[in-house]
């Protein structure tokens, strides 16, 4: 590395372009350094320079094809020039380095609709950051360096400049299927108007009556937790959606419903939810603004006074519906020892094992966004899951095809299944 | 009235909705602005919210005092612990620390605010240890499955479990990695497609009860 520093100083100087003439005749006659490792004869050629595409800006990518000399010991230096007008690579920039048989574009996260060359030319992309500031719109002279030893040779310099891209071409196969799924459910719905469809039994849904007609039994309150998430997250509006649900039935039962919030603005949505199923109930004189009340949103803080309502009031019935965190078995297991029936339903799959352990009920994961549908039994929602089945039904079907797939590109070693498999890759 | 409590909502969600799905694949400057907006807006919106909840948070304890309900002293002990704390607050201009010596402010939070805190999250050790005992009971074949799962993972984490049982450190790996993982990605892609298709029924207003429930 060391020697390698001191060459590039040396090339820097006012003799550089005689050195770097000196040295391509040298290694074109063979006689570059004393004892190579290995020996370059041709600079790298078809360099090619252009904005990285689908990106935001501040990237460029270089291509080029590869060369008889590609081995460990020889190394590609990629160069760039601040300035477009500076034409002497010596005097440019390293920004990459790295050996001759590597950055292959086949290795690539590059997915085969958006590879910029074939799979077996070289690539390398510089980035703005720390080591190199690159501004869109600016052009730029970028160079390639192969060195061998104590040999240098350069390419020819190429400009280019890095612009910001309005759409994300990598991204292609997760739009098709967002709008693949998003028609299915839709054609599911439309099903489901025309004929009444199959739904299996959610125990943990069942028993929100159950629990409800305990409370109003035993002259108990109700407990409904929204989650620690705010109206951002997908299970807190499904948290809110069934404390509708729950409400109504409330209301109608005339049981007391208390529902402390961790979020203001979860609050007031709730609020308005729980006003108008004592509406719809026909209760309407029984809400009271004050069953949705805010505590804290910190975590801690939370836990304790929601440990404390446990304990002071003893809600005959506990709901636990959203995301949850640390807190989810501090309330659950304090809960438990009250003797409430507990029902807790969260996509937080690190915290299911602390609900099914402490709760009577849990819902997992999808059975949240389910409880509506189930609840409800409108045509509408129930399509949804239909659609969502049918998902689910071609993920498996993927999966299955993909593992034989690329058991079959590994044992025949051939790239033709990698077409099918990069359609699903990384789709997130 | 129909207009600005329902039509005009789900105009707003449809077209909100379908714009911030298209930023996500749109990686130009000014979508990533429009992201920076958003967000700025959200903590704007957030922050007038929290009025909104301390309002709230008042007015439930003001009632319980007044109405001397079970146990109103805790409602005393948070007005004062509320305003002392927004006193000393606004007395330190909201820091910690001035000129390296702690305020008031910070005291409160240092001595009283971390150490509750940590008291509450160490009692999740002792929940633990009860939750485990109850479930690891093998009252049904389930539940045995469970335990002997569980008793070979503990034993697989710990240096003395390895020792004693020296197989435990590959089985437990081989149970969290082949059979623990699969499950857990099986619920995640289940959550995925539910949050997706929950997200295409607010978007498509489909789903409405979130903005009240109703059906006009």
């Amino acid at each position: 590395m060391e020697r390698e520093t001191y060459f590039v100083k040396r090339t820097r100087g006012t003799a550089g372009p005689f050195l770097k003439v000196m040295m391509v005749l040298a290694a074109l006659v063979g006689l570059a350094s004393p004892v190579p490792a290995q020996t370059v004869s041709l600079p790298p050629h078809e360099l090619r320079v252009f904005d990285t595409p689908s990106d935001g800006g501040g990237s460029l990518t270089v291509v080029w094809p590869p060369a008889p000399h590609d081995s460990k010991e020889v190394r590609y230096q990629v160069l760039l020039s601040e300035g477009a007008e500076d034409g002497d690579p010596s005097h440019f920039k390293v920004v990459d380095e790295f050996s001759s048989n590597t950055h292959y574009v086949r290795d690539s996260k590059w997915p085969w609709w958006t590879r910029p060359a074939g799979p077996e030319q070289h690539h390398a992309t510089i980035k703005n950051g720390k080591a190199v500031e690159l501004k869109s719109g600016n052009t730029y002279a970028v160079a390639l360096a192969v060195v061998a030893g104590e040999q240098r040779i350069f390419s020819s310099v190429v400009q280019a400049a890095p612009e910001p891209n309005w759409f994300n071409w990598n991204q292609l196969n997760n739009l098709l299927l967002v709008l693949g799924f998003g028609g299915i459910v839709f054609f599911a719905i439309g099903l489901a108007k025309k004929r009444e469809m199959f739904l299996r039994r959610i125990p943990g849904l069942d028993a929100v009556d159950e629990a409800i007609g305990r409370s109003t039994e035993l002259g108990k309150p109700i407990l409904y937790l929204t989650g620690a998430h705010d109206m951002n997250d997908p299970s807190t509006i499904a948290a809110a959606v069934i404390l509708g649900r729950v409400a109504k039935r409330a209301a109608s039962y005339e049981t007391e419903l208390l529902v402390p919030h961790r979020e203001p603005i979860t609050m007031a949505v709730c609020q308005e939810i729980t006003k108008q199923a004592y509406l719809e109930a026909g209760k309407p004189d029984l809400f009271k603004e004050d069953s949705n009340f805010f505590i804290t949103t910190d975590q801690f803080s939370y836990t304790a006074a929601v440990d404390g309502i446990m304990l002071r009031k003893k809600p005959a019935a506990n709901f636990f519906m959203g995301a949850y965190f640390a807190e989810s078995l501090l309330l659950t297991e304090t809960g438990a020892s009250t003797g409430a029936i507990q029902i807790a339903g969260t996509d937080s799959d690190h915290q299911l094992p602390f609900f099914v352990t402490t709760c009577d009920y849990t819902l997992i994961g999808e059975e949240l966004y389910a409880a509506s549908a189930y609840l409800s039994r409108e045509p509408v929602q129930v399509g949804t899951l239909r659609g969502q089945d049918i998902g689910k039904a071609v993920i498996l079907g993927v999966l299955g095809l993909g593992t034989l797939l690329a058991t079959a590109g590994v044992a025949l070693d051939v790239q033709w299944p990698q077409l099918f498999l990069d359609v699903f890759k990384d789709v997130k | 009235m129909i207009l600005l409590r329902r039509q005009l909502p789900l105009v707003i969600t449809l077209v909100t909705g379908l714009g911030m799905a298209a930023q996500y694949y749109v990686p130009h400057p000014a979508s990533e602005g429009l992201l920076t907006s958003v967000t700025k807006w959200l903590q704007i919106i957030g922050g007038f919210a929290l009025v909104l909840g301390v309002t709230s948070l008042f007015h439930v304890h003001a009632v319980k005092i007044r109405r001397q309900e079970a146990g109103w002293g805790y409602s005393v002990v948070l007005y004062a612990g509320m305003l002392g704390t927004i006193a000393v607050g606004l007395w330190a201009n909201g820091k910690e620390s001035i000129d390296g010596v702690m305020t008031a402010f910070g005291w409160v939070y240092s001595y009283m605010m971390v150490p509750l805190q940590g008291t509450m999250f160490a009692i999740l050790a002792f929940f633990i240890a009860s939750a485990a005992y109850r479930s690891f009971r093998a009252r049904s074949r389930e539940a045995a499955v469970l335990l002997a799962a569980a008793v070979i993972v503990m034993m697989g984490r710990v240096p003395l479990g390895e020792y004693i049982l020296p197989l435990s450190g590959d089985v437990s790996q081989w149970i969290l990695n082949v059979l623990n993982a699969s499950v857990r990605r099986a619920i995640l892609i289940g959550v995925s497609l539910g949050a997706v298709a929950l997200s295409l029924k607010i978007i498509f207003g489909v789903e409405r009860s979130y903005l009240g429930g109703g059906k006009e």
